[in-house]
């Protein structure tokens, strides 16, 4: 038998308690809890949830049930936030999670180069042997500027500041990464489009300079920060195609949780991914596109690239943090 | 499980019940959001550049500083404005505010920043081919109104809007005579807070029908109000008293 709790020993005595609790509400929502408030929320979430299920009980519908299921859903949201040690978070990504990551994604890798390698096989050999089709893999303008026996990216620090340059480039080679790898969710395909093409394109563009005798200039172009931004890409293509497996062949009882699961894993990566991005972007902005520059300074900006690029994805840099 | 609402289970053994914020409130929030981070960022390029060379634009010739002055900060307040602002603000923004909805995790508390970079990071996908057409498709059509992002990092758009204010305000106002039982403090309120959406008569014979309930309750006997053209105001105050104690 249910009976109606007695007001006096509930719903008169907890009023002045809910009223507390909602005044504190904000104040918890806003900044970091101390160990008094957490305590505090906790205990006013216990009591809350006796009250919501009394009011259920007796009052069902009742705009006081409802205020205090509205009160105990966003206390709910409090108590249940995951905590924040953002120090100890970022030494562990580094030092843990992301070599962690890599290491699982390393055939996946190896494939996705194979991959790329080829795409940028098949697009040489398209303008090579057809040369008519470079309108497939470069805009007019180029096309046009490489006829005149120069590449587009001749003079390019006369039109745009190397700052706005390298933001640009950044930005876009970012967003790259992160579409080979977002790509991913329809079950792997999109990231094969997106390297695929990628691939192509630098192929093709290679075969078209060829023909006018530009191919090496290009190649030092690149050098100093192609190596790791194309290794990048592919490591983004990389964790697309484990996205897409993921949901093919879920490891959880259902593909939902699978790609959560999955998505949550790889986006670790994207923590070395960025900032190594974002040095791409810089050395594109400020070292590759001076003509100034030689060989021999354009080599080592490159290898010293993918030496720390090495070190980040392998937690080499990171070990005496580890070890901490 | 109900595509209007997500049902948490809670460590205490209550059930949390939050309502899930369709297309519309989603598209909403967007929107006012998208209008404020526009505003900002040219804001910022106009008095960067209106500082910088005495106008408010900028052309081919101008500085490199000034172009970097006035564009990198702009294109970064566009840009970041919503993952910055939800990594800030725990996933609310300000259009999330004004449209009343907020994320949550599926277990119903607020989202880890891990969660909230995943979910902006799938813009780029709901975003094709423009205007958010992927995403529109599949808040749309999946069952728990959601876009990839939101699949790929465990998280939900619910409605908020002002019902935690209206129950506070609500919870602070409450009569409560300690000698009425908890059904009877209910029916009041209830009553109180619906009184101006009742129709005249219906109010005065419910509150006459209460006073007589409340007055037996506490052993006494309910004092006639004298009608009068403030009869109803009297009558509320009655109610108000009666089910805060004050009187007999």
């Amino acid at each position: 038998m249910t009976t109606t709790p007695r007001a006096p020993s509930w719903l008169a005595l907890r009023a002045a308690q809910w009223n507390r609790l909602g005044a504190s509400l904000m104040t918890w929502r806003r900044g970091r809890l101390s160990r008094q408030d957490a305590l505090k929320a906790l205990e006013g979430y216990r009591g809350l949830a006796r009250d919501v299920a009394s009011a259920r009980q007796a009052m069902p519908g009742n705009p006081i049930t409802t205020a205090l299921e509205t009160l105990y859903a966003s206390l709910h949201a409090i108590v249940n936030r995951e905590p924040r040690h953002t120090l100890a978070s970022l030494r562990h990504l580094y030092a843990v999670e992301i070599p962690a990551t890599f290491q699982d994604l390393k055939p996946r890798l190896l494939g996705v180069w194979l991959l790329f390698a080829l795409s940028t096989a098949a697009g040489w050999w398209l303008i090579h042997s057809w040369p008519t089709l470079v309108g497939l893999v470069a805009s007019p303008a180029m096309i046009e500027q490489v006829e005149r026996g120069q590449l587009w990216t001749d003079g390019i620090l006369n039109i745009t500041p190397s700052s706005i340059l390298s933001l640009r480039i950044f930005t876009n080679n970012i967003a790259v990464t992160i579409f080979a790898c977002v790509a991913g969710i329809f079950y792997g395909l999109g990231t094969f489009y997106i390297i695929g093409t990628n691939g192509l394109m630098l192929g093709g563009v290679f075969a078209f300079t060829r023909q006018y005798g530009l191919d090496g200039d290009l190649l030092k172009f690149i050098f100093a920060h192609g190596t790791v931004e194309l290794s990048m890409i592919c490591l983004g293509g990389a964790a697309g195609v484990a996205l897409g497996e993921s949901l093919i062949r879920p490891k959880l009882a259902s593909r939902r949780d699978s790609l959560q699961q999955c998505t949550a894993k790889i986006a670790h990566l994207f923590g070395a991914l960025i900032p190594l991005l974002i040095i791409c972007g810089l050395i594109e902005g400020f070292v590759s596109p001076d003509t100034s520059i030689g060989w021999p300074v354009r080599l080592c900006v490159g290898l010293a690239n993918l030496a720390l690029m090495y070190a980040v994805l392998t937690g080499r840099l990171f070990k005496s943090a580890a070890a901490a | 499980m109900s595509t209007d609402s997500l049902i948490v289970t809670s460590a205490t053994g209550v059930d949390v019940e939050l309502a899930i914020a369709g297309p519309g409130s989603r598209a909403y929030a967007f929107v006012i959001d998208w209008h404020i981070r526009l505003l900002l960022a040219l804001t910022w390029f106009a008095v960067a550049a209106y500082a910088q060379t005495g106008v408010v634009y900028l052309t081919g010739k101008s500085a490199p500083l000034a172009i970097t002055i006035a564009v990198v900060p702009a294109l970064a307040i566009y840009f970041l404005y919503q993952p910055l602002l939800e990594l800030l603000l725990r996933g609310r923004t300000p259009g999330r505010r004004m449209a009343g909805v907020r994320i949550v995790n599926r277990q119903g508390g607020t989202p880890s920043i891990l969660a909230l970079l995943i979910r902006n990071a799938f813009r780029l996908i709901d975003s094709l081919p423009v205007l958010y057409g992927v995403g529109l498709c599949t808040t749309l059509f999946s069952a728990q109104r959601v876009r990839f992002g939101d699949l790929a990092a465990g998280t939900l758009l619910v409605h908020d809007g002002d019902t935690e204010a209206k129950a506070l305000a609500h919870l602070g106002a409450l009569s409560l005579n300690p000698a009425l039982d908890a059904g009877l403090l209910a029916l009041g309120n209830d009553l109180l807070l619906r009184w101006p959406d009742l129709e005249s008569a219906t109010r005065r014979r419910l509150t006459r029908e209460l006073l007589v309930r409340i007055a037996a309750a506490s052993g006494t006997v309910p004092t006639p109000v004298p009608e009068d053209s403030v009869y109803d105001r009297k009558l509320q105050q009655r109610l108000r008293d009666a089910l805060a104690g004050k009187i007999a």
